[in-house]
């Protein structure tokens, strides 16, 4: 990769790589597939959590069922993508590599403040997975640059997230806009921490602290609730086009992170 | 009796059964071959160069570095293809459609093609092309194209006065009877509205394709996905200056159509590359050019205006109905102005349709081409005035429509139909009974459509071992096959398995009408019976002749010669057997023109439930009650009734041609085109009513087109049920919708 002089690309799933290069938009000199390195296809239980090899597709996520008990969110917006045929190709890495803003798995992984294992030509690093996209279809990866894995966190007591898109279709569509939420309750119930995030509202996914601050301290309250989508509405910065007006993404934003807050804290109460 | 279309109310064997389609097999197996399947040896492959701008004057093409590029075999432009048509009118149309002629009219037209040993190579040979643009101003909106001062699409399209300035409006026509301004003035309550659709395309699975030969000696051969392989031959020799014998069309499968595949698009642009390079050349379209440049329906902008005193009686109603026509000028408008008030009972009516020439393609046919949108509008105002009288929708409904003697909006005197019976089987639906849940709303309409019968022949060969081969010459798009199979065996008294039914192609068969107007069933199950007819004749001169009897005295029962008063009887397999002796083969045809299709009605309910916050809509109950005439094949009736909803369904809430300020098509794939998928659709109930067609022998009407016309009024009046606020504007998407709701509040909010 690090040598080649042309455009160079790595394949993981290959459901956004192909379909680019069907559709003449991009016209790769060399094209490295990542599928068969040892462990990239594995998800492992670690001291401190997940690591999930970037060649695991989508599909396999749902079956690990400790990833699914400490990670729902993450694992069911990962599982939005496409349908049956590409969740058997397409990987959570691809998903962020690709640098969609409406990737649908990129504000989950936000939210519940997922790390990228990068492998380069400068050695092995761990990147916050916000930081590597930079703009759409751009990212902060360098040339020779492989993502090996993504890194979850063990999950302390009473912790759970959620993710939620709003799509005109009920599958195969593309996030209007989209919430990921992911909370961590104390003593009596109370949100102890949180962790928010937007998707399909701005050039890259947006973290929102001052939403997760509306929420730190309440059990959700409708007023805690209220102050959440208004700092959610507050921190977009969307696009109007074919798939929605700025008004509607800014204000159905703030409707899904609400949601998905509710989603998150009952399931971090252990409510189902 | 022979040629005899009068109804018969004969009791039935088979017809009505749900017999196993035919050519179910191939299609599920991938053996049936398809427009993109066919290859010849010497096989190039084509590809167009298509306008990027949505106006523009064609200053000069330069071809010559695409010609130079090793692997082309061919580069065309309107150069190629003279104009044989002398100049105007539709077939001028067509030819300026399928490559521009000195300018580009809309986002997607073509402007030259090539043919090369590979699609790389085309595609890089069309790269090399230079097209030499002065862009126009251009136009997309209905409203915004009749307004003074809009870019004009077409400088020589005058409405009515030649002298006047040029506009946007091809043509402009009234229909309709009464006094209607008088009828306004006897009404109580009058309510006026102004709605609007965007633009749709039918959006069938399979894109145009097609392989095409022209030799050295000027005869040529097309093998293409069509409703109508017949005119397609018909155009394309005329546009390439060949006669029609010297052109064979054969259709491949056909993976829908919907009206779509009743004009040709890239068909003689193939045989030009094809008769320029001397070798076959196969083109196919792909999805971004299928959205670009076929033919979708209208965009419409239709005001209503409807009137009714206080018992609730319609006394006077007017439309003035705005359609899109793309580019060039067709009939769209006037259909929609016909098709408006089909349904009632109305004394004073008029509605008068315009022509709106648009950037954008030339509008096709879709499915009851332009009826859906004036249901839209006529069926969301019928049920507004409903409430406005405190009147139940369905009991306002009944108490207008158009009963058998009423005359029609669009002129005729109508016999028997269905319009009262489906209200009715809506009246009774355990549908209209079941509970509606939270930001739930149920709403329900009518639809009409003309239908159409039209030229048909069909052949019917009568094989040695007594098994019987049909040959029709329209399309089979929903199960034909199946139905004409069953129709023959019927009459033949054979059983439908010993009937293989085929689709002729042009040299075989003479001229049939298109597959559309919803005729495929009516005219080829017409032409079949005569067919069938007219081989009994000869089947009963042969066994007269065995007999050595006056064949007065034979009669057929059964698939049998009988004797007249004795006890002797043949069958077909042994006439048959026998006939290589008694007279050689034997087979039946006819040719038609099968008049009198009987008009279709149609009544739907649906329930939706739409989330307030989002905007976004679920169908959770749909149910379609329309009249068949006769079920030929009760499945295949059922799946055009339920295929037209889901349609309708797609189109009311997200389907939506979307233009950018620089008039190109935002959104040509499926991706942000939706059509619904699987689970965007609840189980669509149907209810077959039967009520006879008196102009065919088995009482059949065409029941392909009119489910597609109900579902956006439908729909529309469940949304505004369910959410309190009345849509006007299709597709109902959730920004549209939530954006209502929200004006809605802000409107009953108190101020100050
Ligand atoms: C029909 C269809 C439906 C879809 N629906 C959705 C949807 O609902 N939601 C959604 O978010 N997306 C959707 N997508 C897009 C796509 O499926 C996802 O983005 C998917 O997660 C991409 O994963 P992949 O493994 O296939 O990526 P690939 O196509 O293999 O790669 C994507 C990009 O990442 C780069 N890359 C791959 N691996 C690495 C690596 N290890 N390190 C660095 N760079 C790498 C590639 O070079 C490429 O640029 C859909 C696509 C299709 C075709």
């Amino acid at each position: 990769m690090a040598g080649e002089k042309g455009k160079a690309y790595l394949l993981a799933g290959g459901t956004d790589l192909l379909v680019r290069m069907r559709g003449d938009f991009i016209d790769p000199d060399l094209i490295v597939d990542i599928k068969r390195i040892p462990g990239i296809q594995e998800i492992r239980k670690t001291a401190s959590g997940f690591s999930i090899g970037a060649g695991v597709p989508c599909a396999m996520l749902g079956r690990d069922k400790a990833l699914a008990s400490a990670w729902p969110g993450v694992v069911e917006a990962a599982q939005l993508i496409g349908s049956d045929q590409i969740q058997g190709r397409c990987t959570m890495v691809g998903n962020l590599c690709n640098a969609s803003p409406a990737a649908d798995s990129v504000p989950a992984l936000v939210a519940a403040k997922a790390k990228a294992v990068v492998v380069g030509p400068g050695g092995r690093r761990r990147v916050p997975v916000e930081d590597v996209v930079t703009g759409p279809g751009r990212t902060s990866l360098k040339k020779g640059d492989i993502v090996v894995a993504i890194e979850l966190q063990k999950r302390p007591p009473k912790s759970g997230d959620a993710y939620l898109r709003f799509t005109p279709r009920t599958e195969m569509d593309i996030a209007v806009c989209s919430a990921g939420v992911s909370l961590t309750l104390g003593a009596g119930n109370v949100v102890k921490q949180a962790r928010v995030a937007l998707g399909a509202v701005a050039p890259t996914v947006v973290l929102v602290p001052k939403a997760a601050r509306a929420l730190v301290g309440t059990r959700l309250e409708d007023d805690a609730l209220m102050k959440l989508a208004a700092a959610c509405e507050a921190a977009c910065s969307p696009i109007a086009d074919k798939r929605g007006t700025v008004e509607f993404r800014t204000e159905v934003a703030g409707v899904m992170a609400r949601r998905a807050a509710v989603m998150a804290y009952d399931r971090a109460r252990g409510k189902r | 009796m022979a040629n005899d279309s009068k109804f018969t109310n004969q009791k039935f064997k088979l017809v009505g059964t749900r017999v196993m389609r035919p050519d179910g097999v191939d299609k599920v197996t991938g053996r049936a071959r398809y427009g993109a399947d066919a290859s010849a040896p010497g096989q190039l492959v084509g590809a167009i160069l298509r306008s990027p701008h949505a106006h523009a004057t064609i200053r000069k093409i330069d071809t010559q570095k695409a010609e130079k590029l090793k692997g082309v075999k061919a580069v065309i432009t309107s150069a190629d293809l003279p104009d044989f048509t002398g100049g105007e009118g539709e077939l001028y149309n067509v030819l300026e459609n399928c490559m521009a002629r000195g300018r580009a009219l809309y986002d997607g037209h073509a402007v030259a093609a090539v043919a090369a040993v590979d699609a790389e190579t085309a595609r890089r040979a069309l790269k090399l092309i230079k097209v030499d643009y002065k862009v126009l101003p251009h136009v997309t909106d209905v409203d915004l194209a009749i307004k003074p001062g809009a870019p004009v699409v077409q400088p020589g399209v005058k409405t009515k006065d030649k002298k006047a300035a040029p506009t946007n409006v091809a043509n402009v026509t009234t229909y309709g009877h009464g006094d209607v301004e008088a009828g306004f003035g006897k009404a109580d309550v009058i309510i006026e509205k102004s709605y609007k659709t965007e633009q749709v395309h039918q959006g069938y699975i399979e894109p145009h394709a097609c392989l095409a030969s022209v030799g050295p000696d000027g005869h040529g051969e097309l093998w293409v996905t069509t409703q109508g392989p017949f005119a397609y031959r018909n155009w394309c020799a005329t546009l390439l200056g060949m006669e029609m014998s010297q052109l064979k069309v054969t259709s491949s499968e056909i993976g829908g159509g919907f009206g779509g595949k009743t004009h040709v698009w890239i068909e003689p642009i193939a045989l030009a590359l094809s008769r320029k390079a001397n070798r076959p050349v196969k083109l196919v379209m792909s999805r971004e050019e299928v959205f670009r440049a076929s033919g979708p329906t209208s965009p419409t902008s239709i005001d209503v205006r409807l009137g009714a005193t206080r018992d609730g009686r319609i006394v006077a109603a007017d439309a003035a109905m705005r359609y899109g026509n793309g580019a060039f000028p067709g009939i769209w408008g006037e259909v929609g102005a016909m098709a408006a008030w089909a349904c009632y009972d109305i004394e004073n009516v008029r509605s008068v349709g315009y022509e709106v020439l648009l950037n954008r393609p030339k509008v096709a046919a879709y499915r009851a081409p332009s009826a859906p949108m004036a249901a839209f509008a006529v069926e969301s105002t019928v049920t507004l005035m409903a409430e406005a009288l405190g009147m139940d929708p369905v009991e306002f409904r009944l108490k207008n429509a158009a009963r058998e003697g009423t005359r029609a909006s669009y002129g005729p005197t109508y016999g028997p139909i269905g319009i009262v019976p489906t209200l009715e089987a809506v009246k009774k639906h355990p549908h209209m009974r079941a509970r509606l849940g939270k930001n739930q709303g149920r709403g329900v309409a009518c639809g009409f459509w003309f239908n159409f019968g039209g030229q048909t022949c069909a052949d019917l060969i009568i094989d040695v071992d007594g098994t019987v081969g049909l040959s029709v010459g329209t399309v089979d798009v929903g199960g034909a096959r199946a139905s004409l199979s069953l129709i023959a065996a019927e009459e033949l008294g054979i059983p439908y398995e010993e009937v293989r039914c085929n689709i002729a192609d042009t040299a075989s068969l003479g001229h049939n009408d298109m597959t559309d107007g919803s005729r495929g069933t009516f005219s080829s199950g017409m032409a079949t019976i005569f067919a069938a007819r007219d081989a009994i004749e000869q089947l009963r001169v042969r066994a007269a002749k065995a007999w050595g009897i006056d064949v007065k005295n034979v009669s057929w029962k059964d698939g049998k010669a009988i004797a007249k008063g004795k006890r002797k009887s043949l069958t077909l397999k042994e006439i048959a057997e026998a006939s290589p002796n008694t007279g050689g083969p034997i087979s039946g045809h006819s040719q038609v023109v099968a008049d009198g299709a009987g008009v279709s009605f149609a009544s739907h309910i649906c329930d939706v439930e739409v989330d307030p916050e989002t905007g976004g809509t679920k169908v959770v109950r749909y149910t379609v009650v329309q009249d068949a005439g006769k079920a030929v094949h009760p499945d295949y009736v059922e799946g055009q009734f339920q295929g037209g909803a889901a349609q309708g369904i797609g189109w009311a809430l997200n389907e939506e041609y979307v233009y950018g300020k620089d008039g190109r098509l935002q959104n040509p794939g499926f991706l942000d085109y939706r059509i619904p998928v699987c689970s965007d659709l609840p189980f669509i109930d149907t209810q077959i009513l039967e009520i006879p067609n008196p102009n065919h022998p088995y009482g059949i009407r065409g029941v392909g087109e009119t489910s597609i016309v109900p579902p956006l009024a439908a729909i529309a009046n469940a949304v505004s049920d369910a959410a309190g606020v009345r849509m006007t504007h299709v597709p109902m998407s959730p920004p549209r919708v939530l954006a209502a709701i929200k004006a809605s509040r802000a409107e009953k909010a108190p101020t100050g």
